[in-house]
């Protein structure tokens, strides 16, 4: 067992901490206060290689592990939750792309999104299949050269931003087995974006409704075969849950620090709040919750490194963890601030409004109970 | 051309200081940093290498025998390799040897354009750029808010009181730059990733031919002979009530040309 990182993993680290503090900290409350997705700071994260985590050199990426990974979405995370949702959103469809994709299309789209000119968005969930992914009913439907596409996908991150869709759409009826993945781009006739949702948080990152009513997608915007569309959505989860279960440590550590820092300068009865055994308790508390959160992150980020079996279940652990922990420390971040942790004034609303999507996106956190426990219980617990 | 970038590790600016018996600075690997200043000059010198197609980035360090982990951070930003020179003989050294250091590396390895940050933020002396210049009996372009290079010839701008001063040499020559220069660019993930794979050469006092006894503690004429924390204590006015305080709030403002 050796728990520290190595000097490359410390250098990644620290370099993306000192951009995230610098470059994107201190926008962070204006983008929230205004809805403002920065599209300003995509290039300069593309500038770092920061847009191509998943993708090799040759296609402008910078291929890094699941634990460098890891490092980097919990330094975005606490400069900003939304920036680093969308990118990690991103890193995801670039990914798939360049997994999935035959060499046409890595090449025609993959540079793009490595060097921060294309944005991607990820699009599965519906009305009826959030939970239930393999409930898809947006159909494709095979004409000619072209696939026909209809239906409506929600709580798409980044719809009406972004430039590539990875459309999840019903090409038969196969259930599970009768869902194919399509690359859409923006402008594609036939395809809008409806209502953009008015969130409790994750303001900077917009999310929104796609319609399609009769869009015409090429073949050849196809990735893999037909019916593999579900195999390639869910190969993305257990990377997404473990960035999720890092986003949320960082906002947790973030949440941290302002109580921290606040418990030392407020005073009330004549000394400084942190001097009261009930604030420490608080503090102390939240300090356990963050390491535990994190060191599982990073375990379940070096078992997919490593390819181990039980990455899955670990990668489970660590979004379920590390949600619900950032949830109850940002919570009590606003506790120890008091009145002050309620208004804008201070981040830790924000940080606590943002980081309760944790607990439902990239899989709720029953749902990663639910993997957990089968994967503990096998057949037990799957009712069979 | 051979652009050579001179930087120096320095404690972190907001690390802890601390001093040894004989008052020299406490360095701690995990506190070092390239210096601030410098950061400037890094950029400058790939910037330069981008314009003048051709040209190579080497990055010259005098310190620690771990200050090979701070050059590789001026080289994740860019440039092809480094040069550290070290030897114990060197601990204690003042400007003065530094200076004589830097001059006889920059004769081993060849330069055309040498560049500085104008001081490092640990000593904060400011004067290794102009007395390496001596030493190598080559022209110093200091204090440099813009630096074009056509031809055999160097040209900054030098911020005066009023407007700027236009200076040029001819090269080789060496150029110290202040921060209005650029904005320096964050390393990408490929730029660390590639660092740890440039050549990197040390250097002993042996391999540049220096007599121990010239450099280092030995030969050091400048002894620093204490250190005191700065007492940061803030004096404030405090005006109370309606009774004029306004107007003396307004007569401050126009006291210190505010208003």
């Amino acid at each position: 067992m050796f728990f520290r990182l190595s000097d490359e993993q410390q250098e990644i680290r620290d370099l993306v901490r000192r951009f995230a503090q610098n470059e994107i900290a201190p926008q962070a409350e204006r983008w929230d206060e205004e809805n403002h997705f920065p599209r300003e700071i995509f290039k300069p994260l593309a500038e770092m290689g920061l847009t191509g985590l998943l993708v090799p050199e040759e296609l402008g990426g910078s291929q890094l592990s699941r634990l460098a990974g890891a490092l980097i979405y919990e330094e975005i995370g606490k400069a900003d939750m939304s920036t680093a949702v969308w990118l990690s959103v991103h890193n995801m469809v670039t990914g798939l792309i360049n997994k999935f994709g035959d060499e046409e299309q890595r090449l025609r789209w993959v540079p793009g999104m490595t060097g921060g000119d294309l944005l991607g968005a990820f699009c599965l969930s519906e009305a009826h299949a959030g939970s239930d992914a393999a409930n898809v009913r947006a159909t494709a439907i095979r004409d000619g050269d072209d696939y026909i596409l209809n239906g409506t996908k929600f709580w798409v991150t980044s719809a009406g931003v972004a430039d590539i869709y990875a459309v999840m759409a019903r090409t038969s009826d196969a259930g599970g087995h009768g869902i194919s993945t399509f690359i859409v781009e923006k402008d594609t006739p036939g395809f809008s974006i409806g209502k953009r949702e008015r969130k409790m948080g994750l303001h900077a990152s917009p999310t929104g409704e796609l319609i399609f009513e009769q869009c015409r997608v090429p073949a050849k915007n196809r990735l893999g075969e037909e019916g593999d569309g579900l195999k390639i959505a869910l190969s993305s989860l257990d990377g997404g849950r473990i960035n999720i279960g890092a986003i949320s440590t960082g906002v947790a550590q973030a949440a941290f620090e302002v109580a921290t820092r606040y418990a030392g300068e407020r005073s009330a009865f004549g000394q400084p709040i942190g001097a009261f055994e009930g604030i420490q308790f608080m503090l102390a508390d939240m300090a356990m919750k963050i390491e535990a959160g994190r060191l599982l992150v990073y375990e379940a980020a070096f078992k997919m490194d490593e390819g181990e079996p039980a990455a899955s279940m670990h990668a489970a652990m660590a979004k379920c963890f590390a949600s619900d922990i950032a949830m109850q420390v940002t919570t009590d971040a606003v506790q120890v601030l008091g009145g002050a942790g309620y208004v804008r004034d201070w981040p830790v609303e924000r940080y606590m409004r943002d980081v309760k999507v944790a607990q439902i996106f990239e899989g709720t956190n029953q749902i990663q109970r639910l993997v957990i426990a089968r994967a503990l219980l096998g057949e037990l617990a799957a009712g069979k | 051309m051979n652009i050579v970038v001179c930087m120096k590790e320095t404690p972190s600016t907001t690390a802890e200081k601390s001093f040894t018996a004989d008052m020299r600075l406490e360095r701690r690997k995990e506190d070092a940093i390239p210096n601030p200043f410098d950061e400037y000059a890094i950029e400058e010198g790939l910037r330069q290498q981008e314009k003048n197609p051709g040209s190579t980035v080497t990055m010259l360090c005098m310190g620690p025998a771990t200050a090979t982990d701070t050059i590789r951070k001026a080289l994740a930003m860019g440039g092809d390799r480094g040069v550290l020179v070290t030897d114990p003989a060197l601990a204690g050294s003042d400007a003065i040897s530094t200076a004589r250091v830097l001059a006889a590396a920059l004769t081993k390895i060849g330069y055309d354009l040498v560049i500085f940050g104008n001081a490092a933020a640990d000593a904060y002396g400011g004067v290794v750029p102009s007395a390496v210049a001596e030493f190598l009996g080559k022209p110093l372009l200091s204090y440099a808010s813009q630096l074009g290079i056509a031809g055999d010839k160097a040209t900054i701008q030098r911020q005066a009181e009023i407007g700027y001063n236009v200076v040029e040499a001819p090269l080789p020559a060496l150029v110290s730059v202040v921060k209005s220069i650029n904005e320096p660019r964050y390393p990408s993930m490929k730029g660390i990733m590639a660092s740890k794979k440039k050549p990197l050469d040390t250097f002993s006092l042996a391999d540049l031919g220096l007599d121990a006894a010239t450099v280092g503690g030995a030969a050091a004429r400048e002894k620093a002979l204490g250190a005191e924390k700065v007492s940061t204590q803030r004096k404030g006015e405090i005006y109370v009530g309606n009774d004029g305080a306004a107007d003396r709030v307004v007569a401050f403002l126009v006291e210190q040309k505010v208003l």
